[in-house]
């Protein structure tokens, strides 16, 4: 999977859906055998068929508790991050999919006031500071931090960037360098 | 403070002598294991874009189990690429349409107490049975994995699962798993390891402790261990494996987070509603929902032992004829052993269909999905909406007796008023 890595992509419209948003949800298993590009529009297509249509870059998915549980399939967050989705916001999220959301460079924030950003609410997001502005209702809320070592991986733009860096820094012991390199 | 299990498995392969849940450490893997769906596709392709070969070939496993047999030119590519790559990267332990991954690894000695283990599934947590700390990751953690030998894990709290009393008959580890979902939710270990312990445990066979641990993905936990006994012992050396430790247990001074306890005298046939596995309470509550399909499969519940409970209670009756019964043995291995002992005649006298070794419908992906509104039960570890064929089909869990006398009756049935 090769993503062309936008960041900054803060700014946005939410869609807000309920608790549990399953992996079979966000990547349906019909579909598990085609490549990321195509199985992306099928996003989300059994709770909202508008999704794929309407979802622009930028645009912040909310759920409620749990989100992304299920299988390991990393297509469920690599989904989200080709339709453009940079941050999702829930109460909680499934450990797997927490950990192939920064890997693949989208970032989950756990929020409690999830439940007051509606629908198509304007929305901006400061990682960093743990600030979440909801420019249509015109007020914050904050989020948890992020530990730093996510962060990082985050901000190279997922774990596979953040390897090449280490290969280029000569950091990591145990590799074994391809010879028709 | 002394240690769980876990904790004590984490610090050795993260080279220290004590860690504590919260803490960020490095861990060397002593085996990765991969499968067709997330794996050669996936990782391949990467590593080579890293320009590295895997670390270790001596340390994966990988298995060909989601797309077979193939059923289109899709899915016969991914097992191509997958034998390809297998190929190029001279790894030797592969198994190709040999059965379920989390069946087959301990099947051909894989797994043991102590090894620190990552699989490229959410179900990885099957290993803990067998007294391995073993978690799953998605396509991109794994491929690091595969470049350097090493993951970052969050050292995590441990619940202890305690079972005391005995099962009474034709109560099943799927029946005490379901009962767990249906207490603590699809959240309720969330991020932590479930150690089960007691007196039940002990008493339950490998086969039924993996349905334990295999579970532990539906309470959200990072994975599910189970302290190495005798009846390990005996598993593991019927594999010809050596330097079995057998002193690894969580100390007496160790920490849990939580403490759930169960009793097993009590435990009555458990049924999981649509569309979650935390939708579980007592059979009795869903008795007479039709079903169109009854479904053993999968790596929870299609063992040796699942289909051998199958055919205790399909033994001489034949399958309503409003309702077909489907059975995909979890690996090679056990279809030959449950052809030897007389097992899968009973079920096919009875009016089973015989289908391949793999995850087929478990995941949607093969064979024997269900159409719109369908009704289906099932001895697969999870339900929810979509998984198993159409967003409008539904599916119950159980356990293969439960199974099993729904097929005979068409209904939702205590398997006991079948007996
Ligand atoms: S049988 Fe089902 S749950 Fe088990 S590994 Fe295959 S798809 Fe996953």
């Amino acid at each position: 999977m090769n993503f062309n890595f936008v960041q900054n992509l803060n700014k946005g419209k939410a869609f807000v859906y309920g608790d549990d948003i399953n992996t079979d949800v966000l990547a349906p298993g019909a579909y598990l055998k085609y490549s990321p590009e195509k199985m992306s529009k099928h996003c989300l297509e059994s709770i909202d068929p508008d999704f794929v249509s309407n979802v622009k870059p930028g645009d912040i998915v909310v759920g409620g508790k749990n989100f992304g549980v299920g299988s390991s399939r990393e297509q469920a967050a690599a989904s989200l991050v080709i339709l453009g989705v940079r941050y999702v916001v829930a109460k909680s999220f499934a450990r797997i999919f927490y950990r192939n959301a920064f890997n693949l460079g989208l970032t989950p924030l756990i929020c409690e006031d999830y439940r007051k950003i509606n629908n198509n609410d304007i929305l901006e997001i400061n990682s960093k500071e743990g600030k979440i502005k909801n420019l249509t209702q015109n007020c914050e809320y904050n989020t948890n931090s992020v530990p730093d070592h996510l962060l990082k991986i985050v901000n190279a733009g997922g774990l596979l960037a953040e390897l090449k860096n280490k290969i280029e820094n000569n950091t990591l012991k145990t590799l074994r360098f391809r010879k028709d390199n | 403070m002394g240690m769980t299990i876990s904790e004590k498995i984490i610090a050795k392969s993260a080279g220290v002598s004590l860690v504590k849940p919260g803490e960020i450490v490095t861990c060397s893997v002593d085996i990765a294991m991969i499968h067709d769906s997330s794996g050669p596709r996936r990782q391949g392709p990467r590593l080579k874009e890293l320009g590295l070969n895997v670390w270790d070939p001596s340390k994966i496993v990988v298995i060909s189990d989601h797309y077979v047999p193939a059923v289109d030119t899709v899915s016969a590519n991914i097992l191509k690429i997958t034998r390809d790559w297998v190929k190029e990267e001279n790894i030797t332990n592969f198994y190709d349409l040999q059965g379920i991954c989390h069946i087959v690894l301990p099947e051909r000695g894989h797994l043991k107490p102590g090894l620190f283990c990552v699989g490229g599934d959410s179900h990885s947590p099957t290993g803990g049975a067998f007294g391995t700390f073993m978690i799953g990751v998605g396509a991109t953690d794994m491929t690091a994995v595969l470049a350097t030998g090493e993951i970052w894990v969050r050292v995590p709290e441990t619940m202890q699962v305690n079972w005391s009393g005995k099962l009474n008959e034709f109560i099943t580890a799927k029946d005490m798993m379901l009962a767990l979902c249906g207490r603590i939710g699809l959240l309720g270990a969330d991020y932590m390891v479930c150690e089960f312990t007691g007196e039940t445990i002990k008493n339950l066979s490998m086969d039924e402790r993996m349905v334990l641990t295999n579970m532990t993905a539906e309470v959200g936990a990072k994975t599910g261990i189970i302290a190495p006994d005798n009846t390990t012992l005996d598993f593991l050396s019927s594999k010809n494996l050596k330097e079995i430790d057998m002193e690894l247990c969580s100390d007496e001074d160790a920490n849990f987070a939580t403490i759930e306890k169960f009793d097993a005298n009590t435990l009555e046939p458990q049924v999981a509603a649509p569309h979650s596995p935390a939708n579980s309470k007592n059979l009795s509550e869903f008795r007479g929902i039709n079903i169109d399909q009854a479904y053993i499969g999968a790596c929870t519940g299609a063992k040796l032992e699942d289909l051998q409970m199958a055919a205790k209670i399909l033994k001489g009756k034949t399958c309503s004829k409003t309702t077909r019964l489907l059975v995909a043995p979890s690996s090679t291995k056990i279809t030959a052993a449950a052809a030897a002992d007389g097992t899968l005649e009973i079920l096919t006298e009875a009016g089973a269909i015989l289908l391949p070794s793999g995850c087929g419908a478990c995941a949607g992906l093969g064979a024997g999905v269900l159409s719109k509104e369908e009704v289906c039960i099932s001895t697969t570890n999870r339900n929810f909406k979509g998984r198993m064929g159409d967003q409008d089909a539904e599916v119950y869990l159980g356990s293969p007796y439960t199974v099993a006398a729904a097929a005979i009756t068409g209904r939702i049935v205590d398997p006991r008023e079948i007996i």
